[in-house]
């Protein structure tokens, strides 16, 4: 099935207008996509999207909708971070010829219709499986000030957009029972590889990850986005034996778990 | 005859320039080359035969299907990419046609991509029951007139590479069956994202075209992704190994 009309399917108007039961918009989606498996879904999202009084997100079931409820929770988060961003001014509008503000004015454009795209893909925002905006403060209790110090703004957005990359190859196994939904993850994926990729070319840093560093000038706080990518082995094949461990391990990017991701946003989240 | 790769030699006479995606586009006369094994492999006439596993059939390799079939796609196009850069990197003037910046990420894409060819053949060695027979053989290519000297032409080409290996890797995700084959095409197709942004920048600098609204859909925000049956007429330009991926959508 074509995704988009998966998509449309989904955010058909009944569906949208549904007050049924959360069992009923289950069997909705299971419908639909037909291999997600109805008894799979995680009954115990209710929390996620009632938590009004908690502070922190938690990790999403390791299930289809779970990691697109994830995927969603950071679309929200950098599609927040750049659109306060090109408000506040911090971004440079002449430098460079105007790189800086072109390559931020397109990455928000794609972050915005990432989370149109996902809550439409979780049936809007009337339906059980969707889940809301946390608060989230890019200050991290006033440590950062991204909105006034660019080159702050530069470290975070790098930071967001490798863990992006990292968090939805950690969902891939999450979605495989689904096939539109993986390959509309991976549609996604190298987007935010892309942006990746730009941004650390912006800041003077190749736009791979050599081992597991974090590049200079990156906050210590942001190592957490790093762990891990130093991997030079790959189901059994030495990737540092030609050329070296940096470029073996450049070659591959790495996952990260659910909870791994969560801590990381959880900085942010108030 | 689905999926067979019409990959032809260029005539080498043909002195004007042309793109990689005008030279794919372009139906050139001549015989393939026809690789390993001869057919002789017609015994057994009775069972039916395994289509997942990658293997000379009627006299041409084909790439199977299933896991197997993704695995060797994904090797063909890496033996192309990895093969493309070495050359680049070891063109006469490879010092004074780039420079600093571009030299460094030339030279780091040709890390990259040999040690994603030569991950993927020590793989599919390994997982093969009969790699002798079904391991794809190292494939040949013919640029035609491409000019590696001119960073016009090599930085063009890289790009119209990367975006294939992007859209080849998305596509084919769902293909794949097994979570952990799955998370390493994962882990790859990132890092040619990667690439393909960084290319993007140096032929255009100051624009957005790093993820540009040719690639990315500009109301949904999502890449590209093709099945092989797209892909490997594109990347098959410049492939002179004739093989077929006919139980490949």
């Amino acid at each position: 099935m074509n995704i988009l009309k998966f998509i449309e399917t989904f955010t058909d108007d009944s569906l949208m207008r549904s007050t049924g039961s959360r069992r009923d918009s289950f069997n909705q989606f299971g419908n639909i996509g037909k291999t997600l498996a109805i008894a799979a879904i995680p009954f115990g999202l209710s929390t996620f999207a009632n938590k009004a009084l908690a502070k922190d997100i938690t990790a999403t079931p390791a299930t289809p909708i779970g990691a697109l409820q994830f995927a969603l929770t950071l679309e929200y988060l950098e599609n927040e971070f750049y659109a306060m961003a090109l408000d506040s001014g911090v971004i440079p509008a002449s430098e460079n010829g105007g790189r800086d503000r072109k390559v931020f004015e397109q990455i928000a454009a794609h972050e915005s219709d990432h989370v149109k795209f996902l809550i439409a893909g979780l049936g809007g925002p009337a339906s059980a499986n969707f889940v809301a905006k946390p608060t989230f403060d890019f200050t991290v209790g006033g440590a950062f000030d991204p909105f006034g110090d660019y080159p702050t703004f530069l470290a975070l957005a790098q930071a967001f957009e490798d863990t992006g990359v990292r968090a939805y190859k950690g969902q891939a196994a999450n979605l495989i029972s689904a096939p539109d939904l993986l390959t509309a993850a991976l549609q996604i994926h190298s987007v935010e590889a892309r942006h990746a990729s730009e941004v650390r070319r912006l800041r003077g840093l190749k736009g791979w990850i050599s081992n597991d560093e974090r590049g200079a000038g990156m906050p210590s706080a942001t190592q957490a986005v790093y762990n891990g990518e130093g991997v030079t082995v790959q189901a059994g094949f030495n990737t540092a034996a030609s050329f070296g461990a940096a470029a073996g391990s450049e070659a591959y990017d790495e996952p990260l778990t659910t909870q791994q991701v969560v801590d990381i946003a959880n900085l942010f989240i108030v | 005859m689905k999926n067979e790769v019409k990959i032809h030699e260029v005539d080498p006479s043909l002195n004007n320039r042309r793109s990689f995606l005008k030279l794919s586009g372009l139906a050139l006369a001549g015989a393939g080359l026809v690789i390993a094994g001869c057919s002789n492999n017609d015994d057994n006439d009775n069972a039916p035969e395994d289509t997942s596993l990658p293997g000379v059939r009627n006299g041409i390799f084909d790439l199977g299907s299933g896991d197997f079939g993704v695995l060797t796609y994904a090797y063909a196009l890496e033996q192309l990419e990895a093969d493309f850069y070495t050359k680049v990197v070891n063109s006469s003037n490879f010092n004074t046609t780039f420079n600093d910046i571009e030299r460094q990420v030339l030279t780091d894409l040709y890390h990259h991509e040999v040690i994603h060819r030569d991950f993927f053949k020590a793989a599919l060695s390994g997982a093969l029951p009969n790699p002798s027979a079904q391991l794809l053989p190292t494939l040949a290519f013919n640029y035609g007139a491409l000019n590696f000297n001119s960073r016009t032409d090599v930085l063009a080409t890289a790009k119209a590479l990367e975006d294939t290996g992007v859209a080849a890797y998305n596509g084919a995700g769902k293909l794949i069956k097994s979570p952990d084959y799955l998370l390493l095409a994962g882990k790859i197709v990132s890092v040619e994202a990667r690439h393909a942004s960084a290319i993007r920048s140096l032929i255009n600098p100051n624009s957005s075209d790093f993820a540009g609204d040719d690639v990315i859909n500009t109301s949904t925000g999502l890449d590209v992704a093709k099945d092989p049956s797209k892909i490997l007429p594109i990347a098959g330009g410049f492939i002179t190994t004739k093989f077929t991926a006919k139980y490949l959508p």
